[in-house]
């Protein structure tokens, strides 16, 4: 970030965390599940595996339960509502004028620099999303809501392995000028 | 009385449609409170920003009383709910992993779609690697299916953990969240001042 605070102009974080609650609320009341996104991106990928080794997805069970013979892994609430999160991101972002072909990175690191540590970041993210059985979203914000278990320890373990690297990869997010 | 099966009671199209609008918003509301940008939200890991903090406990604060309140006037059966199954050891491991990979990319999956959807180069990447991740994961798991399924406890609340009814654990939460807020906002000014980042 520079040197003025929200120079983007985004919402304030409490009304945004309102509006995020009363859709999470509203969701659970009309649908009995809460939001998600990572196990959206799970469908779409295994239905690509369906379409280029489809022996393979019958024949790995994790796979197949979502695509073995005549399942359709797009056939699925979730899909529906990446989807939606695309549209709705990119509308925002538009009417903000913040559609813009960028790499947001901190001053201290290349672009090229901040794509390989988002890349490993995102095999680590895709991996422990899968392996946790949710993200941020399906996990951390909706499960707690509900007041699971699981979540809440997922929610503060999520921290607690943020907080246990941050300061050894602290170059990569910061601000110019001090060190 | 509230949860419906949307597909059952008004069929595929407008199933999906209602969806597609949930996502919609959801991504809308992200995108508005900056999630597309990966300084913001590593930010949080620093000190410098807590907007990740503020919007996620808001969040869960809001959602979670009207959830319970509505289920306590009878509207809602939180019987009918999904609530996510506790798997110990999984989630643990997983949520640490996760969190170690936030700070390398500054994104999470969510955030990551509306960094996509706003053209963020760096969101395209971590999209990549997390394709990689998940096809992995679905490669590798029946190596250690024991373990993904270690600490299963099934539909686990707090308020089953703790022996304590609903809503004291709700009001418990409802305090704890406003404490966290409050304290996070003590620390961040502490550490970088309030109006300057640098």
């Amino acid at each position: 970030m520079q040197a003025k605070r929200n120079p983007d102009r985004y919402w304030d974080p409490y009304i945004a965390g309102v509006l995020l609650g009363l859709l999470l609320f509203l969701t659970f009341f009309l649908t009995g599940h809460g939001l998600g996104s990572s196990g959206g991106v799970n469908r779409l990928l295994v239905a690509l595996e369906d379409l280029v080794v489809p022996r393979h997805v019958d024949t790995t069970p994790y796979l197949a339960a979502m695509a073995g013979g005549e399942r359709n892994p797009l056939d699925h609430w979730i899909v529906w509502q990446v989807a939606g999160i695309l549209l709705g991101g990119f509308l925002s972002g538009w009417l903000r004028g913040r559609v813009r072909l960028e790499t947001r990175h901190g001053p201290l690191i290349t672009p090229r620099t901040r794509w390989v540590m988002a890349f490993i970041g995102g095999v680590l993210m895709g991996y422990g999303a899968r392996l946790a059985r949710g993200c941020t979203s399906g996990q951390a914000l909706s499960g707690s809501a509900v007041l699971s278990v699981g979540s809440w320890m997922f929610l503060i373990f999520v921290f607690v392995g943020g907080y246990l690297v941050a300061w050894f990869l602290r170059r990569l997010w910061q601000p110019g000028g001090d060190n | 009385m509230a949860p419906w099966d949307l597909a059952a009671e008004l069929g595929d199209i407008v199933a999906w449609a209602i969806y597609l609008l949930i996502g919609f918003a959801f991504g809308f509301i992200l995108e508005s409170a900056g999630f597309a940008d990966a300084r913001l939200l590593a930010a949080q890991f620093y000190w410098r920003e807590i907007r990740v903090i503020q919007v996620m406990f808001t969040a869960i604060l809001v959602a979670m009383v009207l959830i319970f309140w509505s289920s306590a006037l009878g509207w809602l059966d939180y019987d009918d709910v999904w609530v996510n199954p506790t798997y110990i050891w999984p989630g643990i491991v997983g949520g640490l992993i996760m969190g170690v990979g936030f700070v390398f990319a500054g994104f999470c999956p969510g955030t990551s779609l509306v960094g996509v959807a706003t053209l963020k180069v760096d969101a395209i990447w971590f999209v990549a690697g997390a394709a990689v991740g998940i096809i992995s994961f679905g490669e590798t798991v029946s190596f250690y299916n024991d373990f993904w399924h270690s600490g299963f406890l099934g539909r686990f609340t707090l308020q089953d953990w703790l022996g304590l009814p609903t809503g004291a654990v709700v009001l418990g939460l409802v305090v704890m969240s406003l404490l966290i807020l409050w304290i996070g906002d003590i620390v961040r000014r502490r550490i970088y001042g309030d109006s300057d980042e640098d």
